[in-house]
Order: structure tokens, then sequence, then C-alpha cells
């Protein structure tokens, strides 16, 4: 079994896609890189990298991963910040009662992005 | 084998997805996962039909104006295709009356020249010439009024606001657009309480998706809070409070946030009374109208305060 299906896939994506962003948009840390962003719009967005972290379908490339994140890189998005995107995508799996051995699985996934992220 | 037409061609689709056709075509769509789930390559129906399938999982608002996802669509029959955001028609419509509804808000009253087909809260073009136009929501509700009713709001030294106070008259021919926009009511979750925040000429949509929701049965909270600066920017204030005589599950709150409010009159910004008056916003579905900063800040707050992003609608002008 993938471990998309094992954590319950598109209904996980829905259900973990406003729990998450709540917890970025309150996050003192980061929040600054999202003011002016259209959040009905960005949440598209959110549920693409939640899909991913999921282990879910997807087609970013390392290149998207670089472009996309570029102009947050020049405004000083570093390892700190990406880090607390990870603490955020934990906490919101824990909430919903993900087991941790999928937590770990997960976060796995999207700190496999890490690099192309931050422009490294 | 069905046909795609996008952009003046036409593909032939051969058992692929509209996504996939496209592609194949050298035609770049917004896309991600490809699997229906992230919604990135969100695509409108003009003409044909496209397979449940490709609707599963979008907001009821954005199902009612026919968009579908391309990468779980695969066409069975012929279809015509646009991206969300291409261009609506424009026609003409006669001014059938014009009143004040309050000093500086104007409603006008507009018969189209051919069958219109709106849903109350959604915004129209309405032109002042070839080059100028603004968009207005739209106050009235199908089922109820023949007419389309705009509040439009005078904007100092606005092109187009002073244009319209000074030669809108009965009589009159103008030109508008087709309706667009997904601030409306969609039927379906009928007991879904609904909260509703306007300031200034944001009322006008609130209104007519409020009448709306009342005449389709809606059984849920209806709870409008309208912010006004001064105690006269308040207007259709006889008309909803009757519609709150007539309807126990409606609420009109009118919210003064520079004068004293006096009786029947909150005082405050229409974002704080409203969340104080309702803190849990759970399961609650939100329309948000007027001042942009208010929106914005409306938007966040009431998702913070419960509200799944799905259920928060906005329209900040």
């Amino acid at each position: 079994m993938s471990l998309f299906s094992e954590i319950g896939g598109e209904a996980a994506v829905n259900a973990a896609v406003d729990i998450f962003y709540r917890k970025v948009l309150k996050d003192e840390r980061i929040n600054r890189f999202f003011e002016g962003v259209d959040m009905v719009k960005q949440a598209s967005k959110q549920k693409a990298f939640l899909t991913m972290a999921f282990g879910g379908p997807h087609n970013y490339t390392g290149e998207d991963m670089r472009r996309g994140h570029a102009h947050l890189v020049a405004q000083g998005l570093n390892d700190s910040h990406f880090d607390a995107v990870m603490e955020n995508l934990g906490a919101t799996l824990k909430e919903l009662n993900v087991p941790d051995h999928l937590i770990a699985q997960a976060a796995a996934v999207a700190e496999s992005t890490r690099n192309d992220v931050l422009g490294k | 084998m069905p046909m795609i037409s996008y952009d003046g061609q036409s593909y032939d689709c051969a058992g692929q997805t509209v996504l996939e056709c496209l592609t194949a075509n050298g035609i770049q769509i917004p896309s991600s996962c490809r699997s229906g789930i992230c919604q990135s390559c969100m695509m409108r129906l003009i003409k044909g039909q496209v397979p449940e399938k490709a609707k599963s999982g979008l907001k009821q608002t954005f199902v009612e104006q026919n968009y579908f996802l391309a990468c779980s669509c695969t066409p069975e029959v012929d279809i015509e295709i646009v991206l969300p955001e291409s261009g609506v028609g424009v026609l003409a419509a006669q001014v059938s009356a014009v009143e004040y509804l309050a000093e500086d808000i104007l409603g006008v009253w507009l018969k189209p020249s051919q069958p219109f087909i709106y849903r109350a809260g959604q915004f129209i073009r309405y032109f002042k010439d070839d080059k100028n136009f603004r968009c207005y929501s739209l106050a009235s509700v199908p089922a109820l009024n023949e007419d389309l009713f705009l509040n439009i709001r005078r904007v100092e030294g606005g092109l187009v606001s002073s244009w319209l106070f000074e030669n809108t008259a009965p009589g009159t021919t103008v030109t508008i657009s087709d309706a667009a926009g997904d601030c409306f009511y969609a039927p379906g979750k009928p007991d879904q309480n609904i909260l509703l925040l306007a300031t200034g000429s944001g009322l006008a949509p609130l209104y007519g998706i409020i009448r709306d929701a009342l005449n389709r049965r809606h059984t849920g909270q209806l709870r409008l809070y309208h912010g006004s600066n001064f105690k006269s920017g308040f207007y259709l204030v006889s008309a909803l409070r009757e519609l709150e005589a007539a309807h126990s599950n409606f609420h009109y709150v009118p919210c003064l946030s520079e004068e004293e409010g006096g009786e029947g009159i909150s005082s405050g910004t229409v974002l704080d009374v409203a969340l104080k008056e309702n803190p849990d916003l759970s399961g609650w579905r939100i329309f948000l109208c007027g001042n942009p900063d208010m929106v914005n800040a409306a938007k966040k707050e009431t998702f913070f305060s419960g509200a799944s992003l799905n259920d928060i609608h906005a329209d900040p002008f």
C-alpha cells in the first residue's frame, strides 16, 4: 500500500489543508512571506504541496520548486523558515491522528525538496 | 473522436484528457498533481458537456459556473473551453428606473436587451465608452426581480461613477457585460449557517444573496453585518428590517465605526462586531464584500475562527 493511500488519499488532503494553512498563517516566524497573497487562490498551492508530501501524485520538478520560491529566497527565506513549515506539517498530521511512522515518511518527502525550495 | 475547441483552434482529443491533449499541442495550462486533487488546472466549459468526474471536489459555486478540471476530463462529446479568467460577452440594456438609496449611492434598475442569465451577487461590467467600465454587483434576484438592480457608489473623482450619477435616466440605453464572479448563493446545504459582511455598497451583492437564499428556503442562520463610518451610509434599511420580520433566521446588524450607535445600531467595525457575536465559525459559509482592507482582514479572521477556505467567498471593491 502506498503512503498516499495509507494516509487517507484525497480526503486526507482536504482535511489537512485548512488545519495546515491556519497554522502557517498564524506562525509569526513565517507568515510575513504570505502577506498580500490571496488566501483562497493560495489554497490550491497548499493542496498541491500536501498531496506531494503525502506521497501522492505531483509533477513538480526541482526546477519548478526553485522558480516558485526564488522571490521568497530573495526576501530572506532560509532553513529556519523551512524548519517551521516542517513543524507545522508534522503538527497538522498529529492533529489528524496520523500514526508516527507515516508522519515520518511524509516529512521525508517534504524534506527532499529543501535544497530546491531554498535555491541551494 | 470528440473535438476540443480552445482559443480559436480545434484539437482531436483522441481519448486523452483535456490537459494531455492541450499539452501535446504545445499549449501551457497551469497544472500540478494531474490527478484531480490540487485544482490548479481549472478551466471553464462554454459549450458541450464534461463527465461528472471532471467536477469532483470543486467548490459548488465553481460547478454552477461550468468549471471543471482539465486533468480529470476525458471528453465524450465535442466541447468548447476557456481559461477561468477569460472574457465575457457584452450586450445593451435600458435603464428602467433610478433612485437615490443614500446620499452617495444610486440605485439603478436595468432591463437587458436579451435573455440574461446570472446569479444574485455576481457582477457585471458597466461601460461608459469603449475603453472605460466599472464592475457593479447585482443586488437583484432572477426569480424575484424582472430587472437587474445595481447600487452605484459615487467615488470622489471617479470617472465612471461621476458620469453615471449625472447621465443615468430612465430610458437611457447602456452597454453591460454578462455576469461573472463566484460570490453567490449555491443551494445544497440549506441548514448551513451563513455570515455576511459588507461595507458601503458591498451591501448590494449580499442583499441579492440573502433574498436568493431565503427564496430557496435556506433554513440556517443568515447574519448580515453592514458597516459604515456614518449613519447616513446605511441604506435599504426598511427593506432589510421587513425581511428580518418575515424570516426568523435572518438578522440584520448595522455597525457604526465612527459615530455613537443609537438604537438598533452596533458600535464598532463590521468585522469586530461580527466576530464578537459569532466567535466560532466552524462549518459556516462566509460572504465578504466591499472595502478591500476589510475583506482581506475578514478572510483571515473568519478562517482563523474556524471557517473552511472552501466556504469563504469574497468580493473586494
